[in-house]
């Protein structure tokens, strides 16, 4: 089962290739049919890890054996991951059936997205260092292209500037990976990490330092984030909601801690290199956003936000720590990517994305505000939506671990996090309309993933239910505390 | 010491990328670092006098070059080929819509 999660977009995307441009209708129904799939799929890997008397799978590629052969494993971590990436990418391409028709060549558009998606899945599932990297090339260079998709001055420039970027980071990783190759002789992530703990040396700081300079630049941590706020608001909406909502995620946070805590294992000077990384990209991203007046930019902004807090509560490394970020990876994918296709939505309306020229858009376009504001408060932590409940368990698990300083900057970040969103939406949805156009109709497709993204947001809450949480977050929040016991349980599972 | 010459390469080649004001010239830093990376890759797994680890009668091999890395470094030239043709497809668009290669005045996205 596992490989199809590679190989349905890989399939998808080769095949709108090569019939996409004589039958326009086709490629919309493949894609969006491999991606329901998908999404099936996904949610069926919860119940067997379920079923199964151990708690990973491992599928052998081609028979070869681990360590010799590549393998793919399944864990808590990763069903976790393919179900926040499969969820939200479904919702996407339904909402991108329309959206895209004021772009021409739309095959090439879902061509480029099936590539994203299987390079994603391929790094979530894949248990080989060398696997990941290509992976995460394929993803990558795809992007780049789906930033630039609508050829116009800003998109290739943002596009340039992010593909040099990513280019540089790439190669920081495949040195880092070059370096631990010739230091442990092996590829394979379990057997890394045997090797590892028999012989210890300096080398591993230096290619932890590698990996965060590489990981971090794909995840837009502060001090490598300058591409994100260019890239994200020049692609068209639906790839910026792929891109921040969960590209950033995959190849930036569940990277760099799946080889973080389950190949190197968490030390105290990684913990606290994250914990600062994440306060520093949870203030900058909070002031930044702050000035902002291009909605999409601001959104942008604030996903550097949001992305600190994931990494600081990763970087606690206790339990509450892990689970309160892995809670918010997955809410901040829904409510991110809920803004940027609402950001979309607003500007077919409006014909712009410049605040100051918006304005009463809720007698135009009730819906969208309705949605935009439930997103809106969601990422700002409204009580009763999923944001509220995952920030306070990071501000929960910082005062946990002792660590009050950061609990307080936690919510002070939370506070602005509120005014600029409540700016925002002041300036964009009350008020009077500034611009006098006919309102355009949104279609079906789009108000469909909006609402349905909106009121996953609404009851994201209820995952805390120990029912729910036990199969779906603490297995992954396992995953990852189980550190270096991951290398024995992928070899019991060979046996 | 090679390696060493390796870690110069990369640098010259991350210079390049930082300080030049030209597209093409950034690209072909790019192109630089890549290199740096492929050859340390296939560094690692060179032994001196070593020959091709293919197995065959009458022949003792007593010291094999490593094959990992050259097909891993294959995979990662191919990766690099495909994003340095995409890189230029986008230079040469920016130059139809700039008009020049210089990016300090490629600046439209501020803030």
């Amino acid at each position: 089962m596992l490989p199809l999660f590679v190989a349905i977009p890989l399939g998808t995307a080769f095949v709108i290739s090569l019939v996409g441009k004589f039958y326009k209708r086709l490629s919309d129904l493949l894609a969006n049919f491999g991606c329901f799939l998908l999404l099936i799929l996904s949610f069926f890997t919860l119940s067997t890890l379920n079923h199964k008397p151990s708690t990973i799978l491992v599928y052998k590629i081609g028979g070869w054996i681990p360590p010799f052969g590549i393998c793919m494993v399944l864990d808590g971590l990763t069903s976790f991951m393919l179900i926040t990436v499969n969820l939200v990418t479904f919702l996407v391409a339904i909402y991108s059936i329309s959206y895209m028709e004021k772009y021409t060549d739309k095959w090439k558009f879902w061509t480029l997205f099936m590539l994203m998606l299987a390079g994603m899945n391929g790094v979530i599932i894949t248990g080989d260092m060398f696997n990941l990297f290509v992976f995460l090339e394929i993803s990558a260079i795809s992007s780049y292209a789906l930033v630039a998709f609508g050829t116009e001055a800003e998109e290739l420039e943002a596009s340039f500037k992010y593909a040099i970027m990513g280019s540089v980071a790439s190669s920081f990783i495949l040195l880092g990976v070059a370096i631990l190759y010739s230091h442990t002789s092996t590829l394979n992530m379990a057997d890394m990490a045997n090797v590892l703990s028999e012989k210890s040396s300096d080398l591993l700081k230096f290619v932890s330092v590698l990996f965060l300079m590489g990981f971090g630049l794909k995840a837009a941590l502060v001090p490598f984030h300058a591409w994100l706020p260019d890239a994200h608001p020049s692609a068209p909406a639906s790839i910026s909601a792929m891109l921040s909502g969960i590209f950033i995620k995959v190849l930036g946070i569940y990277a760099l801690s799946r080889i973080v805590f389950n190949v190197f294992g968490l030390t105290p000077l990684i913990s606290s290199i994250f914990i600062t990384l994440g306060i520093l990209s949870m203030i900058l991203g909070g002031f930044l956003a702050f000035g902002q007046i291009d909605i999409k930019r601001l959104y942008a902004y604030s996903s550097i936000s949001q992305i600190g807090y994931i990494t600081l509560s990763l970087g606690l490394g206790t339990p509450q720590g892990v689970m309160a970020g892995l809670f918010h990876l997955f809410n901040h994918s829904l409510f991110k990517s809920l803004l940027f296709l609402n950001s979309g939505a607003i500007e077919s309306v409006t014909q712009t994305r410049d605040l100051r020229r918006m304005g009463g858009l809720m007698q135009k376009a009730p819906l969208i505000s309705y949605t935009n504001i439930i997103g809106a408060m969601s990422i700002s932590g409204i009580p009763p939506l999923n944001g509220f409940f995952s920030k306070l368990l990071i501000v929960l698990a910082c005062i946990q671990a002792k660590r009050l300083d950061l609990a307080t900057a936690a919510i002070l970040v939370s506070i602005l996090t509120l005014i600029y969103y409540l700016k925002a939406t002041g300036m964009a949805f009350f008020g009077t309309a500034k611009t006098q156009n006919s309102a355009k109709k949104i279609s079906f497709s789009m108000n469909f993933s909006l609402v349905i993204l909106s009121i996953l947001c609404l009851i994201g809450g209820l995952i805390l239910i120990p029912n729910v949480s036990d199969i779906f977050l603490k297995k992954a929040v396992n995953a990852l505390l189980n550190g270096k016991n991951y290398a024995n349980l992928v070899f019991e599972a060979l046996k | 010491m090679i390696y060493f010459l390796c870690l110069i390469l990369f640098s010259i080649g991350l210079y390049c990328v930082l300080r030049k004001r030209n597209l093409i010239k950034i690209i072909i830093g790019l192109g630089i670092m890549e290199y740096a990376v492929n050859l340390f890759f296939i560094l690692v797994g060179y032994r001196l006098e070593g020959r091709s680890p293919i197995f065959a009668k009458e022949k003792i091999i007593l010291s094999m070059v490593d094959p990992i890395p050259q097909a891993l470094v294959l995979t990662a030239i191919v990766i690099g080929l495909a994003v340095t043709a995409l890189i230029v497809a986008i230079a040469i668009r920016i130059y139809e819509r700039y008009g020049t290669f210089d990016i300090t005045q490629i600046r439209k996205l501020k803030g």
